[in-house]
């Protein structure tokens, strides 16, 4: 057996049973629904209805009711998806690099962590797709024989990568989160006394038995998926950034890009990891497994990516002054001095100057402020895909064309409706799934957990 | 209990017999003839297995099955009988005279199927040849289903032979009562129309024909009536003028202005002896806009300033005192006139007598009359007289006059108090296109034809007869003039002989000059040069002082004078200078805007908003008019457009803007009060840079510098890039694989932004050519304009680069004052369109290969393949491509606006250009309907296409030649000369995308 040295931190309090912890992750699947999910599944429900309307009345009339005009035919709607796409990034890299890691801290959130990959991703789609101007089409950019003949889609188009890119990540993802989740609907299964939750849970369960047999392969599978999802970690928002980079559109056409995007995506990321699980935490009552070290661990994590971002923006701003192009200069002067200046700046307050605050360990730990600034780091992560998509396009070569950008109701409410979408979604998974990797977090339970350490430390004394 | 009972089917089988088992083991009882049918020639070579034939089968089930899904319904009425002369799909031309009242100009008729769908300019020997922004949108003014479809008597529709009788019996009526019968029109220089006037003229004693401009040149027209004795304004020759000093004379937008831009452009081309063009004016105007030296001046000091050069120049004329900075200005234009004498033309804007007078005598003094000057080549388009008018209304007003025919005019719309007087009159009749603010108050009112509907023919000018010739039957049930006229003297004859009657008169072929459109005459010129005259004119007159408080200046736009108010194209079309659409607008300056406490402001998407201002001339007050803060506007002036604030011109005209007959006549010196009013305009702008922010975007050089020098090394000087091979053009610096340019065509366009004077007929020809949709004033503030060829319009800034590194001016400052006009600007316009780049940024994101590269240059767009990413939009460095934010054809959004939507405005659609469905990307194809039908001609023929066989629509449209369209692998083009041009650069070379439009430098005689 695996010893861990007590210097570390245990990563799970208490003095917990396998038993314990198996009543504690299937408590909220088992129990009625407390009045506050309630609440909170409608409020997120009337959004995401708000948001279908949005959409439907977008589709009915045309995309002349979002706020686009002929110099700004991006605004919300790819912001909305990069934004969404980032999120998405957390989630994988918790359950895939922290996995060929071994960082074993990682079990207790990446259960969520992936749900909310997943989720964020779903919302991430729908923005490529309802942005089209003639939606019906949307299978038009995949490569499926047709009755013209030769006609192929445009291998060069980085929008086409980004169709190949989110399809992969979003099917990796889809199905490493539910590699994991086989054994835990196992032990669902096995615990149910209703009989439709049994069978429902019976048929997710793949008939998992729990031989070493399938432990072995369920091990083997999870090695080789992470394997895969790895690079997907780099490869989504490196294609996503592409999108930008290998445009002509001063302040778009960035080779910085990809290593920019992927830090900027981790960092919004974890921070909405971070959100939702201090909320999961609080709800379900799981403090003993989601600890203090855990959030200090991601507070580090968006404290570095933050800063990577933060080197990104002054090495854009760098390389505009040294380019000597006139038209890079002028973009990146006009994004801090322009009309869209206070987009701009509060881009540079959440994502730069508030993780800062992160180096006090004071700070990092305190659960109010860390929730605080996940939430200010999203929104300055949104910012931060509008400055860079509606200031670079609203002035760019020639100033006849220049415009400006105001939102449309219909554009806030399809944004409002994917965030309604994904609570919608997160809340049905948070009463009907085990939010915490159940079976692996077992597997540290004699080496990290709080008693079982005390107990090796007390037993070691002697010796 | 089972049975054993056994059925038998006959006796046979009862019995058992061999035959009946044998027949019972042999299914069928006679041969099948397989054999026979497998020994078939035909069959055997048959290539379709059994496994095909169920694949046919099957194909076809299901085939069968998804037709019957759904079945499309096209309605198509065929010819019964095939009209010889007309082939579906080939256009025929008719040569013809474009009129609305007050342009005139030679024109070809473009017709498919029989109806009128694109005017072109016409045969070159023809006087003002070549269409303006108004003629080339009047073709969608014949579909206008606001016109007048029936004569109406009262309230209710009726014929016209009652109509006519009514006409008759009032006529008769006001002759028995000794009242008067007057007929009213815009002026007439149709030598039909006076034959038939005189006719009328002899039957009826009490018969008065009084004619008036919508824009009045009366005055002017006085004094050349007492100088030449002929109502008639003199003609204007730029070729033989090498100074041309205007003060306020819009002559590139106004009169015969196709003919005077053309003459114009000719004269400007870059080099010794180009053109030089001073203007001095208060509104900023397109030809303004234009001059090499542009003064600003008040109305009121043009004719101290005319006066002062008189008596520079050694004339005589009353002196008074002017500013010190303007005397200074004459004092060295005087010098440039000195030494141009005979090669000069002035030119005076607005109205006055005074200025008419003095420029009259300047013009005497320099030597113009009969070189620069033709006085004795007069324009016949304005005969307009305000005193007959005056006294028609003093008539009204009198109850003195019995019958008022109105034709072809709106006065009640025109002239403030015509609708009082216009009561007076016993019996009214309006003869009109449609029901508008006259016809509405008239007692009867008919519809006349529109004038691609109708015979008719002119004199526009000395020497020139036109024919116009109808290209399409009465839409609705019209009469012409001509027609109701001979009714009421008893000349039954159609128009269409009333014409040719009068062609036989001047001993005119008349298939000849119907084919030419017209003819050259030698009638209409006068002999003699009136110099003495204009100069003892001069020195007779009074002059008042220049006035010291706010001064008024109307003027004309795309509308014009307003006769075609309801033309959505015209409505939408940017005006050139302020880049506003569906408005009119009080234009100031920025430092009077600011004392008054006028504001523009720009909101949050985009849109511009403007204060409102009460203008007050005389006891004439106008409410709620919008201010709009223009550069180069003078200080203590403002400027205000005719044509607007119609009450019952249609749907597309209705409440926009204000009407600045409203104010009166306004000569050209009009004192006005201006106040401030409560809330903000919504403007409908395209354009909100208006600066080129020091970068080089149009290209411009002194004409000294050019001529020093030719290479252009200097001023035109080619961006370079630094590589790993050393230093590199735009071209060769590139990432891709060239596509082929040698092989077969290259199409190429060329844009002189000399010769270019901004006057945006290209972008109506481009509408009318391409089905381009017309979106409305609420996009259009939304930046949703879908012009697929703009004109951007930059002024200079008073900060730019060198100043700012002499002055140590930081980034950040500098490029916020830069991003703001001087008060007193040089203006620059440039046409853009899709460039067609060979190394084109759109089609490489495109995620479904909906826009491509043709072998030849072009950049292709195919409409259904688009999905609408507008990623193509986004990544296009010139933003020329326009998305279908909506369905402009079925949106109710669109009813009022857009012609496409009723089935009277669908006619004038192009059928060789697909109508865009929404959610689609569209853009300059140029013109490739017109690059296909070229090469299938020259095919046909079996010939490489000749240059200049055909060109797109937008050089076409230009009078100035500015454009010019052709393959750059035809060693003999005109364009690979201008490719050659040491002027020639690439609009944003340094992006590395190889446009295949080029521009040409502007080169100012400054």
């Amino acid at each position: 057996m695996h010893y861990e040295s007590t210097e570390r931190k245990p990563l799970i309090l208490g003095d917990k049973s396998y038993h314990q912890i198996t009543e504690d992750v299937v408590r909220p699947i088992e129990t009625a629904a407390p009045r506050t999910w309630w609440v909170a599944f409608s409020i997120a429900l009337v959004m995401f209805l708000w948001g279908l309307g949005s959409l439907a009345y977008t589709v009915a009339t045309g995309i002349g009711v979002w706020g686009l005009n002929k110099t700004v035919g991006w605004a919300w709607d790819i912001t909305n998806f990069v934004w969404w796409v980032g999120i998405g990034h957390a989630g994988t890299l918790i359950s895939a690099v922290l996995l060929l890691f071994r960082q074993r801290w990682r079990m207790a959130i990446n259960r969520s962590a992936e749900a909310m990959t997943i989720f964020s991703v779903i919302q991430a789609g729908l923005f490529p797709l309802f942005h089209m101007g003639r939606v019906w089409l949307a299978y038009w950019v995949f490569p499926i024989p047709n009755q013209y003949g030769s006609l192929w889609v445009n291998f060069n188009s980085p929008l086409l990568w980004d169709v190949f890119a989110i399809s992969t990540y979003l099917t990796v993802s889809v199905v490493f989160w539910y590699v994991g989740l086989i054994p835990d609907f196992a032990m669902v299964r096995d615990r149910a006394i209703n009989p439709v939750q049994k069978h429902i849970y019976k048929i997710l369960s793949f008939g998992w038995g729990g031989k070493a047999k399938a432990w072995q392969r369920f091990e083997e599978v999870s090695l080789v998926l992470a394997g895969l999802a790895t690079p997907l970690v780099l490869s989504v928002h490196t294609i996503v950034s592409m999108d930008f980079a290998t445009s002509v559109i001063p302040g778009w056409h960035t080779t910085i890009f990809p290593p920019y995007f992927v830090a900027g995506a981790i960092f919004s990321g974890f921070a909405m990891v971070q959100t939702l699980l201090l909320i999961v935490r609080k709800v379900f009552k799981m403090e003993d497994y989601i600890t203090i070290q855990h959030i200090e661990m991601m507070n580090i994590v968006i404290m570095v990516t933050g800063s990577i971002v933060g080197v990104a923006y002054i090495t854009e701003l760098f390389i505009a002054w040294y380019s000597g192009v006139e038209y890079e200069q002028y973009a990146f002067l006009n994004r801090a001095t322009g009309p869209y200046w206070w987009a701009y700046w509060s881009m540079m307050t959440c994502n730069v100057f508030s993780p800062q605050l992160m180096w006090s360990k004071k700070l990092r730990t305190n659960l109010v402020f860390t929730f605080v600034i996940s939430i200010v780091v999203n929104i300055g992560m949104w910012f931060e895909r509008f400055v860079i998509i509606v200031t670079s396009l609203h002035r760019d070569y020639l100033p006849s064309s220049w415009s400006m950008f105001s939102p449309s109701f219909v554009e806030v409410g399809i944004f409002v409706g994917t965030i309604g979408f994904f609570f919608t979604l997160f809340l049905l998974y948070a009463r009907t799934f085990p939010v915490i990797a159940q079976a692996e977090l077992k597997t540290i339970l004699k080496t990290s957990g709080e008693a079982q350490k005390k107990l090796h430390n007390d037993h070691g004394a002697h010796h | 209990m089972a049975s054993n009972k056994v059925y038998w089917k006959s006796f046979d089988q009862l019995a058992n017999t061999e035959v009946s088992q044998r027949l019972a083991e042999n299914e069928f009882a006679q041969d099948i003839p397989v054999d026979v049918f497998l020994s078939e020639a035909s069959s055997s070579d048959s290539t379709t297995s059994r496994r095909d034939f169920l694949k046919f089968l099957g194909f076809s089930t299901a085939a069968a099955t998804l037709a019957a899904c759904e079945q499309p319904i096209i309605e198509s009425v065929p010819y019964v009988v095939q009209p010889d002369t007309l082939t579906p799909g080939v256009p025929s031309f008719y040569a013809t005279a474009y009129t609305d009242g007050q342009d005139y100009a030679s024109v070809l008729v473009k017709t498919r199927e029989g109806r009128p769908i694109k005017l072109e300019p016409g045969d070159s020997a023809r006087f003002n040849r070549g269409t303006n922004a108004r003629a080339q949108a009047s073709v969608i003014s014949l579909y206008d289903s606001a016109r007048l479809r029936e004569p109406r008597l009262g309230e209710k529709n009726t014929d016209w032979s009652s109509m006519l009788l009514a006409l008759k019996k009032s006529a008769d009526q006001s002759r028995a009562e000794g009242t008067q019968f007057v007929l009213l029109t815009s002026s007439v220089y149709s030598p039909s129309l006076q034959t038939a006037i005189e006719r009328l003229r002899q039957g009826y004693p009490n018969f008065q024909h009084v004619e008036f401009d919508a824009v009045s040149q009366s005055n002017t027209l006085d004094v050349w009536e007492s100088l030449t004795g002929v109502r008639a304004l003199p003609s204007i020759d730029l070729m033989a003028t090498s100074l041309v000093l205007s003060f306020g004379s819009d002559f590139l937008a106004s009169g015969m202005a196709q003919q005077v831009s053309s003459d114009y452009a000719s004269r400007r081309k870059p080099g010794s002896g180009m053109l030089r063009h001073v203007e001095l004016e208060s509104n900023l105007s397109l030809t303004g806009s234009n001059a090499d030296k542009r003064i600003k001046i008040k109305p009121s000091e043009v004719s101290a300033s005319l006066a002062y050069l008189i008596n520079q120049l050694g004339g005589k004329a009353p002196s008074v005192g002017l500013r010190g900075d303007l005397t200074k200005a004459l004092q060295s234009l005087a010098a440039e006139m000195k030494s141009a004498m005979g090669k000069t033309l002035v030119l005076v804007g607005g109205d006055d007598a005074n200025q008419a007078r003095l420029a009259a005598a300047l013009n005497g003094l320099l030597g113009s009359f009969g070189t620069t000057l033709r006085s004795d080549q007069p324009v016949y388009i304005r005969r307009g007289n305000e005193s007959r008018l005056a006294n028609l209304m003093a008539d009204l007003s009198a109850k003195s006059v019995g019958t008022l025919l109105v034709a072809g005019t709106n006065p009640v719309y025109f002239r403030a108090d015509f609708s009082k007087a216009i009561a007076g009159a016993k019996f009214s009749m309006a003869l009109t296109d449609r029901l508008d603010e006259t016809a509405m108050l008239c007692t009867a009112a008919a519809p006349i034809p529109h004038f691609l509907e109708a015979w008719a023919d002119y004199r526009p000018a000395a020497g020139e007869y036109s024919i116009a010739q109808p290209t399409i039957k009465n839409l609705f049930n019209s009469m012409p003039l001509l027609e109701v006229l001979g009714s009421l003297s008893g000349d039954l004859r159609s128009a269409k002989d009333q014409v040719a009657a009068s062609a036989a008169a001047m001993g005119l072929d008349w298939n000849r000059t119907l084919h030419d459109g017209g003819s050259t005459v030698s009638s209409g010129a006068i002999s003699g040069a009136p110099t003495t005259a204009a100069m003892a004119m001069a020195a007779s007159i009074k002059l008042a002082k220049p006035s010291e408080g706010m001064e008024i200046a109307l003027y004309e736009n795309a509308l014009g004078a307003g006769f075609q108010a309801n033309n959505p194209w015209l409505q939408e079309l940017p005006d050139p200078i302020t880049r506003l659409t569906w408005d009119n607008y009080l234009t100031m300056a920025a430092s009077d805007a600011l004392a008054m406490g006028f504001e523009n402001e720009t909101n949050s998407d985009g849109s511009l908003d403007g204060s409102y201002a009460r203008v007050k001339v005389g006891k004439r007050l106008l409410e709620d008019v919008p201010v709009f803060i223009q550069p180069g506007q003078t200080a203590g002036t403002v400027g205000l457009a005719y044509g607007y604030g119609r009450s019952a011109a249609g749907k597309v005209a209705d409440g926009g803007g204000v009407s600045a007959y409203a104010l009166g006549i306004l000569t050209g010196t009009a004192k006005v009060e201006i106040s401030k009013a409560e809330g903000m305009h919504e403007f409908a702008t395209v354009q909100l840079g208006h600066t080129m922010m020091g970068r080089r975007i149009v290209n411009e050089v002194n004409l000294n510098e050019f001529v020093s020098d030719p290479s252009g090394a200097s001023w035109n000087e080619k961006p370079t890039f630094h590589t790993i091979d050393g230093l590199k053009s735009a071209e060769e610096a590139n990432l891709w694989a060239n596509h082929d340019h040698e092989t077969m065509h290259m199409w190429n366009m060329s844009i002189d932004l000399t010769s270019c004077t901004g006057c945006a007929a290209c972008v109506v020809a481009c509408n009318a050519e391409n089905n381009v949709p017309v979106v409305g004033k609420e996009e259009i503030r939304n930046l949703r304009d879908m012009h697929w060829l703009r004109i951007d319009r930059y002024y200079s800034s008073d900060m730019n680069k060198d100043r700012a590194a002499e002055e140590n001016i930081g980034g950040i400052e500098m490029y916020a004052q830069m991003e703001e006009p001087s008060e007193s600007p040089m203006v620059v316009f440039q046409p853009v369109m899709c460039q067609h780049c060979n190394h084109a940024p759109c089609e490489t994101v495109c995620p479904v290969g909906a826009t491509v590269h043709s072998r030849e240059g072009l950049n292709h767009m195919a409409y259904n393949r688009c999905i609408g990413t507008r990623y193509c939009a986004n990544n296009c460095p010139y933003k020329v491509r326009r998305f279908n934010w909506f369905n402009y054809i079925t949106n109710e959004q669109f009813a009022d606006v857009n012609p496409s939507q009723d089935d009277f405005g669908r006619m004038v659609l192009n059928p060789d250009v697909t109508v865009r469905s929404r959610g689609v990307m569209e853009k300059c194809s140029m013109c490739i309907q017109r690059v296909q039908y070229a090469k299938l001609e020259a095919k046909k023929v079996g010939q490489p296409v000749p240059d200049g066989a055909f060109t797109v629509a937008c050089a076409e449209a230009c009078s100035t030649g500015s454009i010019t369209f052709g393959d750059v692998n035809n060693a003999k083009s005109a364009v690979r000369a201008a490719k050659a041009d040491a002027r020639a650069y690439h609009l944003l070379e340094e992006v590395g995308t190889q446009p295949s439009v080029f521009y040409l430098t502007k080169v100012r005689n400054a």
